[in-house]
C-alpha cells in the first residue's frame, strides 16, 4: 500500500514536471501560435543551467558554484528565456515554418553542446550529484516523494494561475487575435513582433524551470533525457488536452504520461529483455500514429480552444488583413 | 590543411542536396516543411537495401561493376527503392497531409510531418533495429588525383549521378509543362487552377520527385557512410538549411545551398573536429535568416 | 436573338456557409457580347464572377454553359469547358517569364498548336512581345492586364470573364485596357465583365446589370444605362455611402 502512494506520488510528480513543460508549450503554441519543435532543447537549458549553478565544486568541469536550489531555478528561467527570446527574434518576423525549424536546430544544437562541451555539461556521462530539495528525507522515500510531490504541485499551480491570467489579460487577447492571423501579426511589425518574442520567451523560460527541477528531483542529468522524443511527448500531451486550454495542457499531460508509463510497463511484461529496445521502437510508433489521428479526427482534444476554420474563411481573413496593412 | 574537404565536402554537399530539393518543392508547393522527409531517405535505403538482399538470394554473389564497390543489383534496387519512396510519400499525402491541408492550417501539418516522422522511424528500428548496417564490406582503395586529393571509384560515380539528377530536375522544372505547371502553383495556387492546372496531379507529382531523390540521397549515404533508422533524421537540419540558404522554392539554390552547407561541414570537421558537424548547418541557418531570409536564390513571399 | 452562351439563374454563393455574398442573381450573355455587371462597393460583383469560375462555393442556383450545367465543375476544369477568367489582382505568375506564362495555360491545346497560338497573342498584343523573356513580374501594370488577357484568350474560349480589369490603373492605361476589351469583342469573343468603372464600361459594353446586396436589380442596353434614373438610384444614389463605409 505504502509502495502504491510512493509510486503515485512519484509518478504524479513526473506528470506534473510534464504539465509544466507542456504549460509553457501553451503559452507558445496554443495561446500565440508559434510553433517550438525543439523544446526538449530548452528544458535541457535549464536543467543545465541550474545543475551548473548548484552542484558542489567539480575540478573536471566549470563550476558547479554550490548556490542555493532557488537560484539555479530562478538562473535556468533566466537563461532559458534568454534563448528563446534570442530564437524568436531571429526567426518571428519570417513565416512559422522558419521558428519551427530553428527551434529544431536549438534543439540539435543543445544537444551537441551537452555530449561535447565536456568542460561546460560533463559530455556524455552528464553531471551527477545535483542536490535534491529534500535530500535529508531520502532515507524514507514515501516522505520524500511525496514532499517532491508537494514542490511540484505548488509550482505548476502557481504556473497554472499565471498563465490564466496572462491568458485573460490584455496581453493575452494580442496574442490570441495575433494567433488568428499571421500575415496581420507579421504585417503589423515591430510592436507585434515584440508581443510574440515576450510569450516565446515566457514560454521557454516555464520549460527551462521544468527542466531545473526534474534535475533536482533525480539528483542526475545526461545528454540522453533531452532527446527529441522528449519533444515529441509534450507535443502530443498538448494535442490530446487541447491547445489553448491551460487546463488541457495539465490533464493531457497527466493522461499521456499514464499512458506512456503504463504501455512502457506492459511492453516489459509482454517482451523478453533482449526485445524491450524494439518494444520501445513501437510505442514511439503507436504515440505518432495517436498523434496523427488526433490533428484528423479531433484538432482540438479535449479542451482546446481554436476554432476549426475552412479554408475559404481563412483566405478572405488574409486578404482583408494585407489591404489593412497596405492603407 | 589538405584539400581533401573539397571531396569530402562535395559528397555531403550532394547527399544534404539531393535531400534539399525535395524539402524545398514541399515548402513551395505544399506550403509546409516536411519534417518527415528525412525519413523518407531512411526508409528508402532500407527498401534499396531490402531489394539487393532479395537479389542476392536470388541470383547468387553478382560481381562488382569495373571498380566500383557494387554491381547492377544495387542499381535495380535503387530504382525500385525510388519507386517505393515515392508511393510511401504519396501514401501519406493521401492518409494525412491532404486532409490537414483541407482545413487550411500549414502549422498543423508540420505538426503531423513530426509525428510521421518519429512513427516512421521508430517503425524502422522495430522492424531493422538501430544497429548500424551496409550495401557492401567491401574496402575501396582511394586513388590519389593531386593536391593531396583522394578519391574513390565509388565517390565519383556517385558524384556523377547527383549532378545527372539534378541537371534532369532542372530541365523538367523548365522545360515541360509539368515543370511549369509546378512553378505556377507555387507562385499563386489560385490562379494556377484558373489557367487549368489540376492541382492533385502537380501535388502527385512534387511527392514523387522529392521522394525518389530523398531515397538517392539516403542510397549515397548507404554506400558512402552507412544505414541507420536515424540516418535520415539527422540530415533534417542540413537539409533544412541548404533549401533557405538556396532560397525556397529554388532547385539550383537548393543544390547550391547544399554544396556550400556540405563544404563548410567537411571544413569544419578538418579544423575543429566531427563531433561539432551538426552545429555548422544551425550557424548558416541562423546567418541566413538574419542577414538574408530569402534566401540565395530566393524571392521575397507576396 | 442569338443563341445563349452563359447563363447564370438564381445564383447563390458565398465563402462561409450560411452566410450568401450572392443572394439570387440572375444573367444571360448571348453570343457575341460585351456584359457588363455593376453595382456599388460591396454588392458583391466580385463573388458573383468568381463563383461563376468556380472561385467561390455555390450554394444555389445553377450556371450554364452553352446548355451545360457547370454549376458544380471545379475551377481547373473550367477552360476546358469554354470558360476562361481574369481575376482583378495577381492574374500573372510573376517569376516566370512573359511566354512561360502563356505556355503554362496552354495545358488543354494540342501540343503542335501551342507555338503557333503563342505568336497570335504576341500579334494580337504587340507589346508583349518585346517582353517575351522578360518575368511577368517586372511589366507595368497595363501590360500585366494584356498579359492576363492574353493567356485567358490563348486556349479560345467560347466567354472571357474579368473581374474589374481597370483596378489599379492609371487613366492612361484604363482607356488601353478598354480599348483592347472592344477589339477583342470585334475578333468574335464573348465578354463578360464587372466594373468599378461604370462609365468606360458602359462605353464598349452591349448591355448591362446592376447588382445590389447580392442580387441582379436592374438590366439594360448599356448605352441607356447611364442616364437612367433607376440606375442612379441604385448606384449612384449610394455613391456618398462608399467613401463613409470604407472596403467592405
Amino acid at each position: 500500500m505504502i509502495d502504491l502512494v510512493g509510486y503515485g506520488a512519484f509518478f504524479l510528480t513526473t506528470a506534473l514536471i510534464f504539465s509544466l513543460v507542456t504549460l509553457g508549450l501553451n503559452l507558445q503554441w496554443g495561446l500565440t501560435g508559434l510553433f517550438n519543435v525543439g523544446l526538449a532543447g530548452f528544458v535541457a537549458i535549464g536543467a543545465y543551467t541550474s545543475a551548473l549553478l548548484t552542484t558542489p565544486d567539480d575540478p573536471t568541469r566549470l563550476g558547479g558554484f554550490g548556490l542555493p536550489i532557488l537560484v539555479g531555478w530562478i538562473g535556468a528561467m533566466v537563461v532559458g528565456g534568454i534563448a528563446a527570446a534570442l530564437t524568436g527574434m531571429a526567426t518571428l518576423r519570417l513565416r512559422s515554418d522558419y521558428l519551427a525549424i530553428t527551434t529544431f536546430g536549438v534543439a540539435v544544437v543543445v544537444q551537441l553542446v551537452a555530449l561535447n562541451a565536456q568542460k561546460l555539461t560533463g559530455g556524455p556521462f552528464g553531471i551527477g550529484f545535483i542536490p535534491r530539495p529534500f535530500g535529508g528525507l531520502a532515507e524514507t522515500p514515501l516522505l520524500f516523494n511525496l514532499s517532491n510531490l508537494a514542490v511540484v504541485c505548488a509550482v505548476t499551480l502557481m504556473a497554472y494561475l499565471a498563465l490564466e491570467h496572462l491568458s485573460r489579460s490584455p496581453w493575452g487577447r494580442v496574442l490570441r487575435a495575433l494567433r488568428e492571423d499571421e500575415r496581420a501579426a507579421i504585417s503589423l511589425g515591430k510592436s507585434a513582433r515584440f508581443y510574440r518574442v515576450q510569450a516565446f520567451a515566457v514560454g521557454g523560460a516555464i520549460m527551462a524551470l521544468a527542466g531545473a527541477m526534474q534535475a533536482h528531483f533525480t539528483g542526475f542529468i545526461a545528454p540522453d533525457n533531452y532527446l527529441p522524443i522528449l519533444t515529441f511527448q509534450v507535443w502530443v500531451m498538448l494535442i490530446v488536452g487541447g491547445s489553448g486550454s491551460n487546463r488541457g495542457a495539465v490533464i493531457g499531460s497527466i493522461l499521456v504520461w499514464a499512458i506512456w508509463a503504463g504501455s512502457g510497463t506492459l511492453t516489459s511484461v509482454f517482451f523478453p529483455p533482449e526485445q524491450q529496445a524494439r518494444a520501445a521502437s513501437l510505442q514511439i510508433v503507436a504515440i505518432g500514429v495517436m498523434l496523427c489521428v488526433i490533428l484528423l479526427i479531433r484538432p482540438n482534444g479535449l479542451f482546446g480552444d481554436r476554432p476549426l476554420r475552412t479554408r475559404l474563411g481563412k483566405r478572405k481573413r488574409i486578404d482583408t488583413a494585407k489591404s489593412g496593412s497596405n492603407g | 590543411m589538405s584539400l581533401q574537404f573539397v571531396v569530402d565536402g562535395l559528397l555531403t554537399g550532394s547527399m544534404i542536396g539531393l535531400g534539399a530539393i525535395g524539402v524545398t518543392l514541399t515548402y513551395s508547393i505544399l506550403r509546409f516543411s516536411n519534417f518527415a522527409h528525412g525519413d523518407f531517405m531512411a526508409w528508402g535505403t532500407y527498401a534499396t537495401l531490402a531489394v539487393v538482399s532479395a537479389i542476392g538470394a536470388m541470383f547468387g554473389k553478382v560481381a562488382p561493376i569495373g571498380p566500383l564497390s557494387f554491381g547492377w543489383p544495387l542499381l535495380v534496387a535503387l530504382v525500385v527503392g525510388m519507386a517505393f519512396t515515392a508511393l510511401l510519400a504519396l501514401l501519406l499525402d493521401k492518409v494525412l497531409f491532404s486532409r490537414l491541408r483541407s482545413q487550411g492550417q500549414a502549422i498543423i501539418v508540420v505538426m503531423a510531418s513530426f509525428g510521421a516522422s518519429m512513427a516512421l522511424r521508430s517503425l524502422l528500428e522495430f522492424t531493422f533495429t538501430s544497429r548500424p548496417t551496409y550495401f557492401s564490406r567491401a574496402i575501396q582503395i582511394a586513388m590519389p588525383v593531386g593536391f593531396g586529393i583522394r578519391i574513390t571509384p565509388d565517390q565519383i560515380a556517385l558524384l556523377l549521378l547527383t549532378a545527372t539528377l539534378v541537371l534532369g530536375v532542372h530541365l523538367l522544372m523548365t522545360r515541360t509543362q509539368t515543370g511549369r505547371s509546378m512553378q505556377a502553383l507555387s507562385q499563386n495556387a489560385a490562379l494556377a487552377r484558373i489557367v487549368g492546372i489540376d492541382v492533385a496531379s502537380v501535388v502527385r507529382v512534387t511527392w514523387i520527385i522529392g521522394g525518389a531523390l530523398a531515397c538517392v540521397a539516403g542510397v549515397m549515404i548507404g554506400v558512402l557512410v552507412q544505414i541507420r533508422p536515424f540516418m535520415g533524421f539527422d540530415m533534417l537540419l542540413p537539409m533544412f538549411a541548404a533549401a533557405i540558404l538556396g532560397g525556397i522554392g529554388s532547385i539550383p539554390g537548393a543544390v547550391l545551398g547544399g554544396l556550400i552547407i556540405g563544404l563548410a561541414e567537411a571544413g569544419a570537421v578538418q579544423l575543429i573536429g566531427a563531433e561539432w558537424r551538426a552545429a555548422v548547418s544551425f550557424i548558416i541557418l541562423m546567418a541566413v535568416l538574419f542577414v538574408r531570409p530569402i534566401g540565395l536564390f530566393g524571392v521575397r513571399e507576396r | 436573338m442569338s443563341e445563349t452562351v452563359l447563363d447564370v439563374r438564381d445564383l447563390e454563393a458565398g465563402y462561409e456557409p450560411g452566410v450568401p455574398i450572392v443572394r439570387g442573381a440572375s444573367i444571360t450573355v448571348r453570343k457575341g457580347e460585351i456584359v457588363v455587371v455593376l453595382g456599388p462597393n460591396g454588392a458583391g460583383k466580385s463573388s458573383f464572377i468568381k463563383a461563376i469560375a468556380g472561385l467561390v462555393p455555390i450554394t444555389g442556383g445553377t450556371v450554364f454553359l452553352d446548355g451545360r450545367d457547370i454549376t458544380a465543375a471545379p475551377a481547373h476544369t473550367m477552360v476546358r469547358l469554354g470558360l476562361a477568367f481574369v481575376p482583378q489582382t495577381e492574374n500573372i505568375f510573376p517569376l516566370m517569364s512573359v511566354e512561360d506564362n502563356l505556355r503554362v495555360a496552354c495545358g488543354i491545346l494540342e501540343r503542335r498548336e501551342i507555338p503557333g497560338r503563342i505568336e497570335e497573342m504576341y500579334a494580337a498584343f504587340p507589346d508583349l512581345v518585346r517582353q517575351r523573356r522578360t518575368a511577368a513580374g517586372n511589366l507595368s501594370g497595363g501590360q500585366r492586364q494584356m498579359l492576363a488577357v492574353a493567356r485567358a484568350l490563348i486556349v479560345h474560349p467560347k466567354v472571357l470573364v474579368l473581374d474589374e480589369p481597370s483596378a489599379g490603373l492609371s487613366p492612361k492605361f484604363v482607356s488601353m485596357v478598354f480599348e483592347m476589351l472592344a477589339g477583342i469583342r470585334k475578333s468574335g469573343v464573348t465578354i463578360l465583365l464587372v466594373e468599378q468603372n461604370a462609365k468606360a464600361a458602359l462605353a464598349i459594353g452591349d448591355r448591362a446589370y446592376v447588382l445590389v446586396e447580392g442580387k441582379d436589380r436592374h438590366e439594360g442596353i448599356a448605352s441607356e444605362l447611364w442616364n437612367d434614373p433607376v440606375v442612379a438610384e441604385l448606384y449612384l444614389g449610394q455613391r456618398p455611402q462608399l467613401h463613409k463605409g470604407g472596403a467592405a
